[in-house]
């Protein structure tokens, strides 16, 4: 006799103590804290801040703990206690001009003022795998520390001074934030550009790369990829003067792209921008990428590759969203299935009645 | 009433986001069909498992409502389970089973079998808000389409399904025109439960999370499926009766018993299914 599937409750729990069991591991290896993983897992624990919308190194670190490592789902937690958090401030525009540079470099010029500052990096390491690391780290005798950039004028600002690259986008409108609003097309450039600072990595690198390889090819450089400590300030109601509430590592990336030009304008570099938290350049660089190829509408460009297009872009960016999505197949569909079983067994028998029909 | 979440505003969500959420509700209402954006949260679950649905049931639950949240008709589905969890947590509200006790239903596919009543609310949950999607994928177009009232592509759609397959090939997410003028999909119920909706006593919700709209039917509204003249609209049916309490009136679950062929059909609204055994009536 056949009884209707109950328990899902215990099931539910029983599931959740073995996830908490397995996340745990072997009890005799020690457990990991925050301070380790905010420490020693640091681009885990940027790209998680990053796309998770919040700058919080402790609770990103927890959030991959929680998460046993998975980022997008690490993303997800971090995203469901965001939508929690009371605005209590909005702060002025951090300036990345200012603040401590831990990298700076330029692909356009050999050496720019300020000096090209190569910083913490991947870049020419050889990726051999360090099996002396397995046994622990050996500390370098020294190491540089961030320096204060002083005065280091932007690359593109250098280039701007002669009117060759287009001047930055101006304005103090207040920026739209599709957190609070959805987005609706056509979208301007700052709604862009946030979208595109919350999407997903690996969206962004093969888009990005894909205008690279001839899909809306529009000829980048690296201008200037820049990771800086600077501070935040809000003004507060009460004191009506800016009040530094804390410091941030960001990542920025100035791509410089092919002309652009028209009968009254003459010819110029045009602009790709990207921001994020932490040391994540390879997503700036990825952003700065995308960002241009969605301008097309604006500099009039024809509308051919994905990279270009904002509503494909824009609408599958954002990996919680996705992530949700693609794995809600999971759940039953058994009612719809239902209906399209009985539709296709209909369909066959007819088809097998006009096959009799015909051979007789 | 069980102890609820410390730290988190009754129902989970602020009230500066409920009452945003409720006005797109009350918009919603006052243009029967019309998708209404909002600026959807990140819900503590997941987008595509039913946010959209529990923004608008978090926005609308009082104290002393009594919910009851349902997954392809039954009561005890996991997913169902998980968003009854989330409520009894966030808002301490009584939830049930019994469709006829609950002033909130919570749904993923399913329309109740037990006829609503005046003052219950139905909450559905959505994936996909825009009928006109698969014909069309930009919502810059759709959102025209809709403006001009221009659902011809639908028509010609099913038209191709007819000249195909010999009769309209959509068996869920059918979609109706709600109160003559908007096109609306239904979410993924079955087309069974499509005459349910219309000019129903209760107020119809639709919520859709991700995709970042609601739109609703208001009680006694006008939901007609489209069709053609000479291929009218028809809902499933069965040979069969429910092997448990044996209505020959509800849409029934196949389940397989073996791997010879061996199945049985049931109810796939376990109240109903369970309140026909009960002996009471349904």
């Amino acid at each position: 006799m056949y009884v209707a599937v109950k328990g899902g409750e215990k099931a539910i729990d029983a599931a959740h103590a073995l996830f908490a069991r397995e996340r745990r591991g072997d009890p005799a290896v020690p457990e990991l804290d925050l301070a380790q993983i905010a420490q020693q897992l640091g681009r885990a624990v940027d790209r998680v801040m990053i796309e998770g919308s919040i700058y919080d190194p402790e609770l990103a670190a927890l959030a991959i703990k929680q998460a046993m490592g998975d980022l997008v789902e690490a993303i997800f937690l971090l995203r469901a206690y965001r939508t929690t958090l009371p605005r209590l401030a909005v702060s002025l525009p951090v300036e990345t001009d200012h603040g401590l540079v831990r990298r700076r470099i330029s692909a356009v010029f050999k050496d720019v003022p300020g000096g090209q500052v190569l910083g913490s990096t991947f870049d020419y390491t050889h990726r051999l795998l360090d099996f002396a690391l397995a046994a622990g780290t050996k500390l370098p005798e020294e190491s540089a520390t961030a320096e204060p950039i002083g005065a280091a004028p932007r690359v593109a600002d250098i280039l701007g001074r002669d009117g060759l690259i287009e001047p930055p986008p101006t304005g103090d409108a207040t920026p739209g934030d599709l957190t609070r609003q959805p987005i609706e097309f056509p979208a301007d450039r700052d709604l862009r550009l946030q979208n595109l600072a919350r999407g997903d990595e690996g969206w962004l690198l093969a888009l990005g790369y894909s205008t690279q390889r001839g899909y809306a090819r529009n000829h980048p450089f690296a201008g200037e990829i820049r990771i800086v400590d600077v501070a935040v300030e809000i003004v507060p109601e009460e004191l009506g003067f800016p009040v530094e509430i804390g410091e941030i590592t960001l990542s920025e990336c100035d791509m410089i792209n092919q002309f652009a030009g028209s009968e009254t304008a003459a010819p110029a570099f045009t602009r790709g921008y990207g921001l994020v938290f932490g040391q994540a350049e390879r997503k700036a660089m990825a952003m700065a990428l995308v960002d241009r190829a969605l301008r097309a509408r604006e500099l009039g460009e024809p509308i051919t590759a994905a990279a270009q297009d904002e509503e494909f872009v824009l609408s599958h960016s954002d990996n919680v969203e996705a992530s949700g999505f693609t794995q809600h197949l999971k759940l039953p569909h058994h009612v719809d299935f239902q209906s399209e079983l009985d539709l296709l067994r209909r369909l066959r028998a007819e088809h097998d009645g006009k096959i009799g029909s015909a051979a007789e | 009433m069980t102890e609820t979440l410390a730290g988190y505003n009754f129902a989970y969500l602020d009230e500066q986001t409920k009452r945003m959420i409720r006005r797109a509700i009350l918009k919603a209402v006052a243009i029967p069909g019309y998708q209404v954006p909002f600026g959807s949260r990140e819900m503590p679950l997941p987008y595509g498992w039913g946010t959209g649905g529990i923004q608008v049931t978090a926005s609308i639950i009082g104290r002393s409502d009594v919910l009851k949240v349902i997954d392809q008709g039954a009561d005890d589905t996991t997913n169902a389970i998980s968003i009854r969890r989330f409520f009894a947590r966030t808002a301490g509200v009584a939830t049930t089973e019994r469709t006829a006790e609950a002033t909130i239903i919570q749904t993923r596919h399913r329309i109740p079998e037990t006829p609503l009543q005046a003052g219950q609310i139905m909450v559905y949950q959505v994936p996909i808000p825009e009928p006109l999607r698969w014909l069309e994928p930009r919502e810059t177009e759709t959102r025209t389409m809709h403006a001009l009232s221009e659902y011809g592509a639908m028509h010609v759609r099913f038209y191709e399904d007819i000249a195909h397959y010999g009769r309209i090939a959509t068996t869920y997410d059918y979609p109706v025109i709600v109160n003559d003028r908007y096109l609306m999909r239904p979410s993924p119920i079955p087309k069974f439960d499509n005459p349910k909706l219309d000019m129903s006593p209760a107020l119809q919700l639709f919520g859709a999370g991700r995709e970042k709209r609601i739109y609703a039917v208001p009680p006694f509204t006008k939901v007609k499926s489209l069709d053609f003249h000479d291929h009218p609209f028809a809902v499933e049916s069965w040979d069969e009766a429910c092997s448990l309490c044996g209505s020959t009136e509800s849409f029934l679950d196949e389940v397989l018993t073996d791997d010879r062929g061996g199945r049985m059909f049931v109810c796939s609204d376990t109240d109903y299914c369970r309140t026909r055994r009960d002996g009471e009536a349904a």
